[in-house]
């Protein structure tokens, strides 16, 4: 009688000890548990186990899962935007499926994960999404401190300002007393208190949470001047009721090279996305497109692009992919080129000339070093 | 049924209701601590592996980012703690002048909603319940974009006598500048306070000895008021000087600026808050049987020492602990600011955050200052609660 009470009694610790740690440590058996941790129960064993990868640990996650799971901007058109449908759509957007289609062969295996500018590194610290690809400026203090690597520049951008077009601002100069709107947790924010500081401008910030909401306060007045990416200026131009009422200001403030970025600590997964950038920058200098991909690959006899296609076997296992990793790309997504021109170029609403966006050969600064 | 002295001694300690108690309590202790181990380890493990330390040295480095509203010098040179000191400091600004004319209202309102007047009845009572059944964050935004942010330009601003600036940049008011004298004016400002107090502990002890009740509050207020403007009269030079605002390039200057994010947030948490006081206040009177008020009028008193002497002192026990909740939740949805761009405490942290990309350690911070507040009230408000609740002898 004694005995069985006592029993019942660290059974009853047990059960209570397994509800507090939650789903992970009931798949342990109960009896066994209770007759192990008896006087002095220690839950070491039942931690949460934290998802964040070493060496591989990426790659293999990201294929048991079936998809990649991508941070990306859902308010700037050109870039990362969702429609009222859902769909998402934009250069860093298609990043991601580029990603997706080397892996998977499948440009859509990707689930995109809205973020903030000041929910992003925090996303990609806690292991939420494999990938950041948010126009997101490639910085020294969050290479570092954030505990995240850029993987390669994909747009070089430089921040700006914008004006309407009936103030008559042309310099920062003009701006003296003024309010600017900026959106916080930004390089764009440091720049421009950095660049006033240096400049001898006093300005009174505006800052807001999000970019519609700094946006909307431009729109409404509240600010003198919007300051954010170039690029982000253009696309901001574009959503506003009268786009032709406001002009960009010839400043450049800031250098903004803007890439993705992955987790600190699985250095092959960082080879993966930094190659897929350097397979889109291929294609493009062989040109190579979706398109005359097919004929390329029958007829190549330059062994860099039998190496990049595939043909000549050898490089997608060196990366824990399939062979056919940057025909996938180019086939299902396209190169460089045809990414930029889907959410950039001359027809679109959000067009940025390439400037240094262009290939070496064409003066500009992607350049990718060889397949081999 | 006989307890025999055998069977009791027999009673096994795990069937004695002592001891079982003692186990229930000592198996939750274990329990919560247990769970917030499992927690705590849980982060550091997650920390460890991401190669992140937690620490608070970062708290000394340059923040690089600018800040709209200062209470205290601050430039993007200065540290992150100065920083979150500002946003702090908002924070405190705006519960403290957010709770002082809630309070206002909200009396107002719960009195008008008992006025026996239909029109003043009605209208109250409808204000509360619009006021009381939405959400704040989108009264916040609705007053902030769709009030404050279409006052008129700085060159097309609305004045009012020439003084009140209303724009979308700001509300300029005229607003005293201190000039040299003005420390002076705060020796004779402090000799009023001193004056004040020794009325008000005088009155008092001649209203115990002599049972007569004189307006104690209204004398040393008197008092204060009087030395302040012989002070204000003897010096030579005018200890504040009158300075009105005026548009001047992109900006207002001059006199006392709001911004529209100040604006809003303090006026729109005023608004909703005092909803929620008028209905307690309203409680509070109701609670407060009418034949206190019968009794009050038999014996002569008139109407105001009724309500002052009789209904208030009474209603006050009702309403201080609700009202108490009020003002706590005033300051802790003062963090709402974040939706409107006022830089309060869990703004600038916000921005901290993500400049230098220690989460857990800011968010604890956050925490903990909200903890503080809001123990900090309560002790007040208790305190506040036990002198004014019915002595019982």
């Amino acid at each position: 009688m004694r005995k069985s009470l006592l029993f019942v009694s660290l059974l009853v610790v047990a059960s209570m000890l397994l509800a507090a740690c939650g789903a992970p440590a009931a798949s342990e058996a109960p009896a066994e548990a209770a007759a192990t941790e008896a006087a002095a129960p220690a839950p070491a064993q039942t931690v949460l186990e934290v998802t964040v990868p070493g060496y591989g640990e990426t790659l293999k996650a990201v294929q048991e899962r079936g998809k990649v799971v991508c941070g990306v901007n859902a308010q700037v058109p050109g870039f990362g935007f969702v429609d009222s449908a859902g769909v998402f759509s934009g250069f860093d957007v298609d990043f991601c499926r580029a990603l997706a289609a080397g892996i998977f062969g499948d440009p859509d295996a990707v689930e995109f994960r809205a973020l903030t500018s000041s929910e992003r590194f925090t996303a990609l610290q806690a292991g939420e999404i494999d990938v950041l690809s948010r126009n997101t400026t490639w910085t020294l203090t969050r290479d570092t401190e954030l505990t995240g690597n850029f993987v390669h520049t994909m747009f070089y951008d430089g921040q700006g300002m914008m004006v309407a077009a009936d103030s008559g601002f042309t310099t920062l100069k003009d701006l003296e007393g003024g309010t600017i709107c900026v959106q916080t947790g930004t390089t764009t924010e440091l720049n421009l208190a950095d660049v006033m500081a240096a400049e001898g401008i006093s300005y009174t910030p505006a800052v807001f949470e999000d970019s519609n909401a700094t946006l909307a306060a431009y729109a409404e007045g509240r600010c003198d001047a919007i300051t954010t990416d170039k690029s982000g200026l253009v696309s901001n131009r574009a959503s506003l009721p009268d786009p032709a009422a406001h002009v960009i200001m010839d400043v450049t403030m800031s250098k903004e090279p803007l890439g993705p970025m992955v987790r600190h600590g699985d250095d092959q997964w960082f080879d993966i996305v930094q190659w897929t950038a350097f397979a889109l920058f291929t294609a493009e200098e062989y040109g190579i497109t979706s398109a005359n991909v097919d004929d390329v690959k029958a007829s190549a006899t330059d062994p860099n692009i039998m190496r990049l296609l595939g043909t000549e076997p050898g490089m997608g296992a060196k990366l824990g992919l399939s062979e056919e990793w940057a025909y996938n790309i180019i086939k299902l997504v396209g190169n460089y080129e045809e990414l930029y021109n889907r959410s950039l170029g001359p027809d679109t609403p959000t067009f940025i000339p390439r400037g240094f966006n262009s290939l070496y050969t064409d003066g500009g600064l992607l350049y990718a070093p060889p397949f081999r | 049924m006989q307890h025999t002295p055998a069977t009791k001694r027999a009673t096994p300690f795990w069937r004695d209701e002592r001891f079982l108690q003692l186990l229930g309590q000592a198996l939750f202790l274990i329990a919560v601590f247990g769970f917030a181990w499992i927690i705590i380890n849980n982060m550091r493990t997650g920390l460890q592996k991401q190669g992140m330390t937690l620490g608070f040295s970062f708290i000394s480095g340059i923040a690089g980012f600018d800040i709209a509203e200062l209470p205290i010098v601050y430039s993007r040179s200065s540290t992150y703690l100065q920083a979150y000191t500002v946003g702090l400091l908002n924070t405190l600004i705006v519960s403290g002048i957010g709770i002082f004319f809630s309070t206002i209202l909200g009396v107002i309102l719960g009195v008008a909603r008992l006025s026996k007047n239909f029109l003043i009845n009605r209208l109250a009572a409808l204000y509360l319940e619009l006021m009381r059944n939405m959400s704040l964050l989108v009264f916040l935004i609705f007053w902030y974009q769709g009030l404050f942010l279409k006052l008129p330009k700085i060159k097309e601003a609305i004045i009012w006598f020439d003084s009140v600036y209303w724009t979308n940049r700001g509300i300029g008011i005229p607003w005293g500048i201190p000039t040299a004298s003005y420390p002076t004016f705060q020796l004779f400002l402090l000799s009023g306070i001193f004056l004040a107090l020794i009325v008000f502990f005088s009155l008092q002890a001649y209203a115990k000895r002599t049972g007569r009740a004189p307006l104690t509050s209204l004398w040393s207020a008197l008092a204060f008021t009087v030395v302040a403007i012989v002070g204000w009269l003897v010096l030579p030079l005018k200890p504040l000087e009158l300075s009105i605002p005026f548009a001047n390039g992109l900006n207002l200057s001059g006199g006392k600026i709001f911004s529209p994010e100040f604006m809003a947030l303090t006026s729109g948490l005023v608004l909703y808050t005092a909803a929620f006081i008028g209905e307690v206040v309203r409680s509070g009177i109701l609670a407060v049987s009418n034949g206190q008020v019968e009794a009050a009028r038999a014996l002569g008193l008139n109407r105001f020492q009724t309500l002052r002497l009789v209904v208030f002192p009474q209603a006050l026990r009702v309403i201080v602990p609700p009202l108490t909740s009020q003002y706590l939740n005033l300051t802790k949805n003062s963090s709402l600011a974040v939706a409107i761009g006022y830089p309060d405490m869990f703004y600038v942290s916000n921005t901290i955050i993500n400049q230098s990309g220690r989460a857990v350690e800011m968010i604890a911070v956050v925490m903990l200052t909200y903890l503080t507040f809001s123990l900090i009230t309560s002790l007040f408000m208790n305190w506040y609660n036990a002198k004014i609740k019915l002595v019982e002898r």
